[in-house]
């Protein structure tokens, strides 16, 4: 019924979204497995920095690719600030309010770009979006190929801060221990907010790195933000290999359910994983924590 | 048993009955009307989430197994739009029960168990939408035909009654719980579930009790959005935003109160409306005033508006926080 290559192809392009899905799911895990709390405001974020990336291009004639280094700092910057002097300071230190407290967020971030921008869809026009490589039977568009490998490359430096910096090292202490970390002299509340800029940076990476293929909206961090949860659910809480594999995962199953089920059905494989990930192992398949 | 707490309860419903012989203008009737539908939702996602301590994201599954289930009966089948909203009700309990058997059993708490039903939702979105009963992506349009029989009604006000004798159904019932033995366990289950257990509270059952009757009341507020704008599609009936409406109403209002989810409800849409007023027709903006609203309340005001109220009203003397006062 469908041929090999097609099926090829269409795991080849899940695998393709699916690294950045992963990405996206990176700052969402590096948060939830620190700070405990699942941030609603994440699809938010990503949308905000799609916008930064088209303005970038509109207004000032910025490649996406090279966007990448300032919009990765500002993102840093205004994560670091939200948590510091928003969710922080407003959440008394309880983990159902910091929940309210980004879904607040959250809808705050998306109306202000709904009255800044209007509901218009936009995107970019690169003279390299429809560029493709050409390997035997497959075509592989070249942006998204770039989106893969830039995915790949951000979880190893991730990983690599995570183990062998002292940030990280004092950032997985937090993780682990609280009120210990703040003994040996830790200062919590900042490694918080350098833990949810390092989780907004990755979504500006993501931001370029998507945008010269995809579309920007003021909605359209929703579609991404559910499936990060799932990838995150299924990868385990906290865990960075497991989001990566798990994106990959998620991205080959959104594709196949796609080719399969159509496109309308094409999401149902996700949120059906999801729900039997929550019920049978909500650890994930590879978390430690219960 | 008690009768406390029916004072208050009786006069929000007073000055809302007569509101109608007080103003005539469509507009107003129209958002009373609306803010009645969403207190409704609110009242069910109120004896879970507020009451229970079981926040959920996904109270959309109720409201739209109940819009769409009185939806088909009515348009496919030609039912009686009474009967089809007994059997919408119900079916959106049993649809609660459901969920709450699966995550309730698989021990799901906290962000898991708001997680869970947001993909619960999302699952019965993305189906409503693709299949060919419920009328797809172009959705279910009922036919114009006013009488009481088909619960449709020329008068605004009429409309408004009925909301209100539901909204009534939802604070009485609230109240009833409140004043139960039910409802001092299932507060003991927000507070402290192990404690509950080795007290011989049955949680299990006990959330499958909330979740249920939490379930059928939002889906009355779906059978009402249906008859009282009589078009329904997959992103209005398990859209995220009736879910969030639920949950912010009485968060804002007073979270676990008899009035929290009315007082919220007509405290976050007269702000939505008077931000409208304010910044012209910006698309969003009243929906960004609810945001930055739930940020302050948490913030700030955690017991909500009634929360605020007592603290004014208790200033010099401690506030003693028994389980019937805060239920």
């Amino acid at each position: 019924m469908y041929s090999l290559p097609i099926v090829a192809e269409a795991m080849l392009n899940g695998l393709l979204t699916g690294a950045v899905y992963a990405l996206i799911a990176l700052g969402l895990t590096l948060v939830y497995g620190v700070l405990h709390i699942i941030n609603f405001a994440h699809g938010a974020f990503l949308t905000c920095a799609m916008f930064a990336v088209w303005l970038a291009n509109t207004f000032l004639g910025l490649d996406p690719y090279l966007a990448i280094l300032p919009l990765t700092l500002i993102f840093f910057a205004i994560g670091y600030a939200v948590q510091r002097f928003v969710i922080g300071p407003a959440s008394h230190g309880d983990d159902g309010n910091i929940l309210l407290i980004t879904l607040g967020l959250s809808i705050v971030i998306e109306n202000a770009l709904l009255a800044g921008f209007r509901s218009d869809t936009r995107s970019l026009m690169t003279d390299y979006s429809f560029n493709v490589f050409e390997v035997g039977p497959l075509l592989i568009s070249q942006a998204r190929l770039f989106g893969f490998l830039g995915a790949v490359v951000v979880t190893g430096l991730l990983w690599l801060l995570l183990a062998a910096t002292d940030t990280g090292k004092a950032i997985r202490a937090v993780a682990k221990e609280k009120l210990g970390a703040r003994l040996v002299g830790i200062n919590v509340s900042h490694v918080f907010a350098v833990t949810f800029g390092i989780g907004c940076a990755t979504l500006a990476i993501a931001a370029c790195l998507l945008m010269p293929t995809f579309y920007v909206n003021p909605r359209v961090g929703g579609a991404f933000v559910l499936v990060a949860f799932t990838i995150v659910v299924l990868g385990g809480m906290g865990s960075i290999t497991g989001a990566l594999i798990g994106g990959l995962f998620i991205g080959v199953v959104e594709s196949l359910c796609g080719l399969f089920l159509g496109e309308s059905l094409g999401q149902i494989g996700i949120f059906i994983i999801f729900i039997l990930v929550l019920l049978f192992r909500p650890t994930g398949l590879f978390g430690a924590r219960a | 048993m008690t009768r406390r707490g029916y004072l208050p309860i009786l006069l929000v419903l007073a000055v809302l009955a007569l509101l109608p012989f007080a103003v005539t203008s469509n507009v107003v009737l129209n958002f009373v009307v609306f803010v009645l539908i969403i207190t409704l939702a609110a009242q069910g996602w109120n004896l879970l989430g507020g009451v229970g301590g079981q926040s959920s994201f996904g109270h959309a599954a109720f409201f739209g197994t109940g819009a769409y289930v009185s939806a088909i009966l009515q348009v496919r089948f030609g039912i009686n739009a009474w009967v089809a909203t007994a059997v919408a009700v119900a079916a959106g309990a049993a649809v609660g029960w459901i969920i709450g058997f699966l995550s309730f059993r698989a021990g799901l708490r906290g962000s898991y168990f708001a997680l869970v039903t947001l993909a619960f939702a999302e699952v019965l979105r993305i189906l409503a939408n693709a299949a060919g009963f419920t009328g797809g992506a172009a959705g279910l349009l009922m036919k114009l035909d006013v009488g009481f029989w088909n619960m449709q009604f020329t008068s605004r006000a009429a409309f408004l009654w009925l909301a209100l004798g539901f909204v009534a159904v939802g604070l009485i019932v609230s109240q009833m719980i409140a004043n139960s033995r039910f409802g001092a366990q299932l507060v003991a289950v927000r507070e402290n579930e192990e404690a509950a257990r080795a007290l011989g509270v049955d949680v299990l059952s006990v959330k499958l009790k909330a979740i249920t009757v939490s379930a059928a009341l939002t889906a009355v507020a779906g059978c009402l959005y249906l008859q009282y704008f009589l078009y329904i599609d997959a992103n209005i009936a398990y859209g995220l935003w009736i879910s969030v409406e639920a949950l912010l109403a009485p968060m804002v209002g007073g979270r676990g109160l008899v009035l929290g989810p009315i007082i919220g409800a007509f405290t976050l849409h007269g702000l939505g409306e008077a931000s409208k007023l304010l910044a012209g027709r910006v698309p969003g903006i009243d929906l960004a005033a609810y945001g930055a609203v739930l940020i302050l309340v948490v913030a700030f005001a955690p017991g909500g508006v009634l929360g605020l109220l007592r603290k004014l009203r208790f200033r010099s003397q401690p506030v003693a926080k028994t389980a019937e006062e805060t239920a």
